[in-house]
């Protein structure tokens, strides 16, 4: 009887393949991002793309993380462990005469204050250095300019190696990557630090430590918006209104009486275990637009709320997050209560059936050791969608196309 | 211009952030303009910096945003320094980012909405709660949790038959009641058989038709022993009584013992919806409420250490898994704490002992029990080879004890409790509950606590009979005698007794 209904049911599954398809059994019916979207993060790139890692001294990457370990734990680790991750994947190759692309493994994000902010000032050094070295012992950087190449910046705005906004305007992406390819977290739209081609990556979120915080499907959502964090910036900002552009303290000031809203500054320790018993997830910009809540709404099936301007979200070729978070433009804040309850509730299960994905899941974060469908192999997706490479990125020898001494006096000193 | 420009520089020469003397600066950044306009200016600037200093900020810089910007957003271009400054190097953008009128960076920012530098916290008018939108927030609150038990419901629900033993006595109501309300709850069929000893009668039949499920009321005519061996024995009796109903009537669902004094989780009966055909729970046994605090006082205090290592651990009873989650054994209750110390006869004041594996941590498929059934499993025996006397627990129906389905994530979650509390063998109680006729009479208690008021003596209180209960009593028929007091009625705790009571007790059963 059983087995007749599992054929029936699998029958069933496939006349309903190209239109959304509910899961059976116990597991919560999830729905599959239909069309070319959805079916993206589950390709495989092995096979359709060789990496060839540069051997680089110690000095860029193993010593720096010797120094502190906390670069494994904080949200910038993602460049580790993509070192990590390449290094015995089945896409690398030991012949760069066949590679695709190229990385160069260097941790400019590791330099942390003793409160585990990194400090981005040695950065472009580190980073010019490292260029300096490939482009001396390998003959593939100059063949190129480094259009080949592909980096990991995941730092607050990427290859602008700054925190604060305006100086990282102002200093632009490093001339020596503005041909590369760069795997970053930070994305806004008609930003300078956001090339053309980049790869937005989720930040890094400790997937065991999330999965350790894991409650009962069963707990009904009873929070309506939750959100845990700052509103005001006292140190840097102690007025308000260079924070998150006002976006938080308009979300303080305007519900911070309002009973659906369980919103606050405290760090509870069941931080997870409410986000899953949650709704609604704001997720607005702090200093930058990203911010590790979007992970673990996903992660945790609570929808998120995105409140920044023009932000680019990671992977946002391979999956449609219109139909799966709720944006708010920072303007409208005040009436955010107003549009999430004019949400139709049926747009609501809806995005928490997409959310309820595996895959989904899987995409947003960067388990050791890697798994199939992961963000480390949605990285290599991107790269792979972007071969072959165009004929034109090939320089003559001897070209030039870069302008080395361009950039501030305090970069060009060696590292 | 002329004057915007003077500000500036003055701005330029002022960006360090220290507060020098005005004058000198003017001078030299102006030459020798000593026009009437430079001192206005001039002393501006003065009133500005002293406003700047009392306030802790530069206020100037608001008073300048607010007299070139329209609105908050509209500027395109428009940087302001920041505020933090870590670095003190100061660059030719960020002298000349106060003034909108003098775009810097336009290159970077063409075309985006998102400007850089301080924005206003946007508040509406009135930024409180709207009850209408609060309601259609729960609303949709209520439709995701509906979403969600939903997908956790039991495909093809099946139906559950209770099997109860009961008998008349005084607690017979509350334990029913309970029985009645978890019943209720239940989201599947019922059928509810409930067995009667001593015969079938009318006290039992009104608790249960309150149920509004499907009952079965069936009588025994063997009335319930004293003691409580007899009544277990009896007990099994009467349940193998109605699972050779079950057989005759072919009903069609799973089998649960819902003895009348247990108490029911909800979850018990979603899981064993889950048995295929006979699945085995954990109970947690409740065997210290029949007595524990009628200790005598005396042996108090060692008992009290003793209780409280008891107390820790309830014990359990139930199937036992090892570790690849297979039945492995059984957790049966173990009497020998309490040898010596147990009830015999119902209305002791000792704990009362369950067996070792009491009958409500089974359920079984009731096709089990039927006659000429094919997929019938051959380590199950037919219900009629069973010799009454001896059955002991439901494994007895088995040949094969191992094929024991163990459920609530085998055994772990404990989904009903065993209790057994009875009132005193002499206890009576109203029949049907129903004081009828109204009391009228009352009799001081011996310990009254107006001793100067006269006593009065029953007159006739034969066929009254004792209440033995706490609650607060229908004392508003209350004689003359007692009206003067009535404000203190409220405190009583003394109950009217009877005379037929002769036992001194204000304790109640």
């Amino acid at each position: 009887m059983e087995i007749r209904n599992c054929v029936f049911a699998l029958i069933l599954c496939h006349a309903a393949f190209v239109s959304c398809a509910v899961g059976l059994g116990r597991n919560p019916p999830t729905e599959r991002i239909s069309g070319s979207a959805g079916d993206v993060l589950e390709d495989d790139p092995v096979g359709r793309l060789k990496v060839f890692v540069y051997e680089l001294p110690s000095k860029y990457n193993k010593k720096i993380l010797q120094k502190d370990q906390r670069c494994l734990n904080h949200m910038f680790a993602a460049e580790i462990y993509m070192h990590r991750f390449l290094l015995s994947s089945p896409v690398r190759t030991l012949n760069p005469a066949e590679a695709d692309w190229f990385y160069t493994p260097v941790y400019t994000t590791c330099d942390l204050t003793p409160n585990g902010l990194p400090l981005p000032f040695k950065s472009p050094r580190m980073m010019r250095s490292a260029i300096q070295l490939i482009s001396s012992n390998w003959p593939y950087w100059n063949r190129t300019e480094g259009a080949d190449h592909f980096f990991v910046v995941p730092h607050d705005f990427g290859a602008c190696f700054h925190y604060q906004e305006e100086k990282a305007i102002e200093r632009g992406i490093l001339t020596m990557l503005r041909r590369a390819t760069l795997v970053q977290t930070f994305g806004q739209r008609n930003h300078v630090c956001l090339k053309e081609g980049s790869i937005t990556v989720p930040p890094y979120a400790p997937p065991q430590k999330m999965q350790s915080h894991l409650i009962p499907e069963k707990t009904p959502r009873a929070i309506f918006v939750y959100f845990r964090g700052l509103f005001y910036d006292v140190g840097n900002d102690p007025e308000g209104g260079y924070y998150a552009r006002g976006a938080r303290a308009a979300v303080w000031e305007n519900f911070k009486d309002n009973p659906l809203f369980d919103i606050s500054t405290e760090h509870p320790t069941t931080y997870y275990e409410d986000m899953q018993r949650a709704v609604f997830c704001l997720c607005p910009l702090g200093w930058a637009p990203w911010s590790p809540r979007l992970v673990e709404a996903v992660v945790f099936g609570c929808i998120p709320v995105i409140i920044a301007d023009d932000i680019v979200l990671p992977f946002a070729d391979a999956i449609p997050w219109e139909e799966i978070g709720v944006f708010v433009d920072e303007k409208d804040v005040p009436n955010l209560d107003t549009i999430l309850t004019s949400i139709p509730p049926e747009t609501i299960l809806r995005k928490q059936r997409l959310l309820a994905n595996p895959s989904m899941k899987q995409a947003m974060l960067f388990p050791q050791p890697a798994q199939p469908g992961d963000a480390f192999h949605q990285v290599l997706n991107g790269l792979a969608r972007k071969l072959p490479h165009d004929k034109s990125i090939y320089l003559a020898p001897g070209q030039k196309v870069l302008n080395w001494t361009a950039g501030p006096v305090g970069d060009l000193k060696p590292w | 211009m002329m004057k915007l420009s003077a500000l500036q520089q003055s701005y330029l020469n002022r960006r360090p952030g220290s507060f020098r003397g005005a004058a000198p600066l003017d001078s030299s950044a102006d030459g020798a303009n000593k026009s009437p306009a430079a001192v206005f200016w001039l002393v501006l600037h003065g009133l500005c910096c002293l406003i700047s200093l009392v306030l802790g900020f530069r206020f100037s810089r608001l008073v300048f945003f607010f007299i070139f910007s329209t609105s908050i957003t509209t500027n395109t271009n428009h940087f302001m320094a920041p505020f933090r400054q870590l670095t003190t190097t100061t660059t030719a953008a960020d002298v000349a980012s106060d003034l909108p009128s003098n775009p810097v960076g336009d290159a970077a920012l063409n075309g985006t909405r998102v400007v850089v530098g301080r924005h206003g916290i946007r508040i509406r008018p009135w930024p409180h709660p709207d009850p209408i939108e609060v309601m259609k927030a729960h609303q949709i609150i209520e439709r995701v949790q509906r979403e969600q038990r939903n997908q956790f419901v039991v495909k093809n629900p099946r139906t559950v038959i209770a099997v109860t033993p009961t008998y008349v006595r005084t607690f017979q109501t509350l334990h029913l009641t309970g029985v009645v309300h978890s019943l209720m709850l239940v989201p599947y069929d019922v059928v509810w058989i409930v067995v009667e000893a001593g015969g079938v009668t009318n006290e039992t039949a009104a608790i249960i038709s309150k149920s509004g499920v499907k009952t079965i009321h069936i009588g025994v005519d063997e009335k319930m022993p004293n003691t409580w061996e007899g009544r277990h024995k009896l007990e099994a009796k009467m349940r193998l009584r109605a699972l050779r109903v079950v057989r005759e009537k072919r009903l069609d669902g799973i089998v649960m013992f819902a003895d009348d004094s247990n108490v029911h989780s909800m979850e018990l009966f979603d899981e064993i919806q889950s048995t295929k055909w006979f699945g085995a729970v954990s109970i947690g046994i409740l065997a210290h409420s029949g007595g524990a605090e009628e200790l005598s006082s005396f042996a108090a205090v060692e008992k009290e250490v003793e209780e409280k290592e008891k107390k820790q651990a309830i014990p359990v009873q139930g199937p036992a898994c090892n570790a690849s989650s297979k039945l492995a054994g059984w957790h049966t209750f173990d009497p020998q704490p309490y040898e010596g110390n147990s009830a015999i006869f119902i209305d002791d004041r000792a704990t009362v002992l369950p067996m070792k594996l009491e009958w409500a941590g089974f359920v079984l498929n009731s096709r089990l029990l039927w006659k000429d059934v094919e997929d019938k499993p051959h380590w199950s025996r037919d219900l009629d080879s069973v010799v009454d006397d001896d059955i002991e627990s439901p494994l007895s129906l088995l040949k094969d004890p191992s094929m024991v389905e163990p459920l609530g994530s085998c055994g772990k979650q404990v989904l009903l409790w065993w209790l057994r509390v009875e009132a005193r063998a002499d206890s009576k109680f109203p029949a049907g509950w129903i004081i009828d006729p109204p009391l009228e009479i009352t009799v001081p208690s011996k310990r009254t606590p107006w001793p100067d008021a006269p006593l009065e003596f029953p007159s006739d209180n034969n066929e009254k009979t004792a209440n033995n209960m706490e609650e607060a009593h229908p004392v508003v028929k209350h004689t003359k005698t007692r009206s003067s007091r009535s404000k203190h009625r409220s405190k009583r705790k003394h109950e009217p007794k009877t005379v037929v009571d002769t036992k001194q007790q204000s304790e109640q059963n």
